[in-house]
């Protein structure tokens, strides 16, 4: 999967546009760097691990290897930090502490500490939360953070090697064309 | 390196039409030097990302903040982490925007063939007859009965896979297997076959190798062409003209030769030769020629010539008549309409193909298709795909599942539009800025005027009518306002051909009119841009002027 396909199948999983997909596809401009810094980025390991819990909540193991093993915090850190603006990485940031803080509020302790079938819990009233905001959003309001999140969590993954061979289908050199064959329910989609 | 400085003809530039004039050359018995101001790219060898895995890329999801500011011109066009090294510099390779151009460009051996999009149609005498019959810039001093013959020679080498369809404004040629649609692509097809009868959607006739062809090909269909192929499943020069070139043993490339000026001996009113500067060493060298071929792509092969200043051609050669540098055109896209289907949950497809679909023009063929809002035409192209889920709800191993399924079958159509010559879309050389060689700098100033934009406003309803006669749902018109004049990589003109050399810088047979030993046979001699994707037209004009110009030194005439 080349990155324009990667984009393209997020943005249609998501419906819409991808923050950061622009320079996702061709690169970050080098004045972002200083105001990544800034901002806080790149960020600590112990944020990457957070990261990483948060994606495998949302992309989990299943029969498959989920979004940890793809290392998708590390990859969350490195859109961030070299891809979006001081806005969205403003967002981004407040973001990962808003979670833990509403972790704190509905099972008495920190994300890290929460069980899968609480992260599980939280995340989906979060992402039922992010979905309602888009759904009034204007053009100017600020992004959602989980969007943002759950954003990188499906590009990160569908463009790593276990997500493009495990989760998805992936064949090197087809060798030839068809252009119809048999579709079941549950056949996975070809990653590129 | 020659170890001589004189040759039988010089080529400048080893793209699309510079691959073509060293091989028809060389094959002819001419000992052809190939100038190139770009590296050396050898086909296979310097291909470094052509067997990648996608994940295996030195920046999966990180990337490259350098790009998007070296390359900042190129990135608007389709250059990518996976190509990026087929693509210029911007910064080391400036131009001025009078008004916002997007140069794309390929310096290297093999030019933009390494990276183009492969698709090949014939024009017509619908495109060669247009100017003439509504009066626009000037007629073209060929027609389709003096090229047909050429384009049969190229498309038999180069290899293009497509469908006869006996339409007379997309004439047929000589095709290796046409690829097959898939499902929802064949629906749509017989549906506007029943319910539009003025259009007709057909498979991409495209230079990808459905066959094997000598030691060339057959394409894998893994759709990563534009990082070369380790396959040679696509036609480039690098592939096919230039090894044909080099197996005459007349063939002498030079790379890292950036062409100065074309020479003029005004004894004898012919160029005599070329003087370069080595991109590297900056020394300077000339080379010598009784016949000379510029093809360094439209809008390089016309700067050379504006730089080619002599007492008989002050303002560059060729140029007594003000044309050089003058109609400068694109085609413009970016343009039509997406939608969805509810049918074929059950089908997919194997493979990547490298191909979409066309629809040929089908607006001003006749009396019953004129438009009175805009003169000539566009073509659709496009394709259909299952792409993902549509979903947005949910987290966890449910969601996990769904995402990792394809989602319903999407059609997009896009449209290429015709841009008319105006003589104000010009290039001229910057009288004061100079580049890192001490070249001048150009000032392109090109737009899209008001043909164009009447044109687009059909182009993305008809595209939209189209989707929503074969049946399609959520139907998505597009148009992408930033899509400036360059970004089709379809340049043309600056050095039209002509009846008339008062008017037109190039005749019939591709020749300058004023310098009859050197030939531009790129782009820069369009004298009308249709709406087709013109690369095979410059091949078969380049493979006619160099037949004719060995012809004429046999004879003594050059």
């Amino acid at each position: 999967m080349n990155r324009r396909d990667a984009l393209n199948r997020v943005a249609l999983i998501l419906g819409g546009t991808v923050v950061g997909g622009a320079a996702f596809l061709e690169g970050c401009r080098p004045k972002d760097k200083a105001a990544a810094v800034a901002a806080g980025f790149p960020l600590s390991a112990e944020t990457i691990a957070f990261l990483d819990e948060v994606a495998e909540t949302i992309i989990p193991t299943t029969n498959t290897p989920g979004a940890k093993a793809a290392k998708v915090g590390a990859f969350m850190n490195t859109m961030v930090t070299d891809c979006y603006d001081e806005k969205d990485q403003k967002v981004f940031a407040d973001g990962i502490s808003a979670l833990d803080k509403a972790c704190e509020k509905a099972h008495g302790h920190g994300f890290m500490k929460a069980s899968p079938e609480q992260r599980k819990e939280l995340l989906t009233a979060i992402d039922k939360d992010a979905k309602d905001y888009n759904a009034a959003k204007k053009e100017v309001d600020p992004n959602h953070y989980f969007a943002l999140m759950k954003q990188l969590t499906l590009l990160g993954y569908f463009s790593s090697e276990i997500g493009a061979t495990q989760a998805l289908r992936y064949v090197a050199v087809p060798g030839r064309y068809e252009g119809c064959i048999p579709y079941q329910k549950g056949d996975r989609a070809w990653a590129t | 390196m020659p170890d001589t400085n004189q040759f039988d003809a010089i080529v400048i530039g080893s793209g699309i039409s510079g691959g073509w004039a060293a091989k028809e050359l060389c094959e002819k018995g001419l000992k052809t030097l190939v100038l190139e101001r770009g590296r050396q790219v050898e086909h296979l060898k310097d291909y470094p990302t052509a067997t990648l895995n996608p994940w295996e890329f030195a920046h999966p999801g990180k990337q490259t903040r350098e790009m998007m500011d070296q390359q900042h011109i190129q990135v608007r066009g389709f250059c990518n982490e996976a190509n990026g090294h087929f693509f210029v510099n911007d910064r080391e390779h400036p131009y001025n925007q009078v008004k916002p151009f997007d140069w794309i460009r390929g310096y290297q051996v093999g030019g933009k063939s390494l990276v183009w999009g492969r698709q090949c149609y014939r024009w017509s005498d619908l495109d060669f007859e247009a100017n003439a019959k509504e009066g626009i810039g000037v007629d073209w001093p060929i027609r389709y009965k003096d090229i047909a013959p050429w384009y049969g020679y190229v498309e038999k080498f180069v290899g293009i896979s497509g469908s006869k369809e006996g339409l007379p404004h997309l004439p047929d040629g000589d095709f290796l297997p046409p690829m097959e649609m898939n499902c929802l692509e064949k629906d749509i097809a017989q549906q506007i076959k029943t319910r539009l009868p003025d259009r007709r959607m057909i498979i991409g006739r495209v230079a990808n190798l459905t066959r094997g062809l000598k030691d060339r090909g057959p394409c894998q269909f893994r759709n990563a062409c534009d990082r070369g192929c380790p396959f040679s499943g696509y036609f480039s020069s690098n592939a096919a003209t230039l090894p044909a070139a080099y197996m005459t043993g007349n063939l002498t490339l030079r790379a890292d030769a950036i062409v100065v000026e074309v020479l003029f001996d005004k004894e004898r009113k012919k160029a005599s030769g070329v003087r370069i500067i080595d991109a590297k060493t900056r020394k300077t060298e000339e080379y010598f020629a009784r016949v000379i071929f510029v093809c360094a792509s439209t809008i390089a092969s016309t700067a050379i010539m504006l730089q080619s200043r002599s007492e008989a051609f002050p303002q560059g050669m060729g140029n007594n008549n003000d044309q050089l540098g003058r109609n400068l055109m694109d085609h413009h896209y970016r343009c039509g309409a997406s939608a969805r289907s509810e049918k074929f949950a059950d089908q997919y497809v194997y493979g990547r193909r490298p191909n979409g679909i066309y629809v040929p023009r089908f607006r001003n063929l006749d009396e019953s298709s004129k438009r009175s809002d805009y003169l000539r035409g566009f073509g659709f192209q496009g394709n259909a795909s299952r792409g993902g889920q549509s979903s947005l709800e949910g987290i966890g191993a449910g969601f996990k599942e769904e995402v990792s399924e394809p989602g319903q079958w999407t059609m997009w159509l896009g449209a290429w539009g015709e841009q008319l010559p105006h003589p104000d879309n010009r290039l001229t050389l910057n009288p004061q800025q100079k580049d890192a060689w001490g070249l001048p700098i150009l000032d392109i100033d090109c737009s899209f005027r008001e043909n164009e934009r009447a044109m687009r406003k059909d182009m993305v309803a008809s595209a939209a009518e189209t989707l929503e006669a074969a049946g399609l749902k959520d139907i998505t018109p597009f148009d992408n306002a930033d899509a400036y004049p360059g970004l089709c990589i379809h340049e043309m003109g600056t050095a039209r051909m002509g009846h008339d050399p008062k008017t037109s810088v190039l005749n019939r047979w591709n020749q300058v009119h004023d310098v009859p030993n050197v030939f531009m046979t790129d782009g820069a001699c369009m004298t009308s841009s249709a709406n087709q994707n013109p690369s095979v037209t410059y091949m078969a004009l380049t493979a006619r002027a160099a037949d004719y110009a060995v012809r004429a030194l046999k004879k003594g005439d050059l």
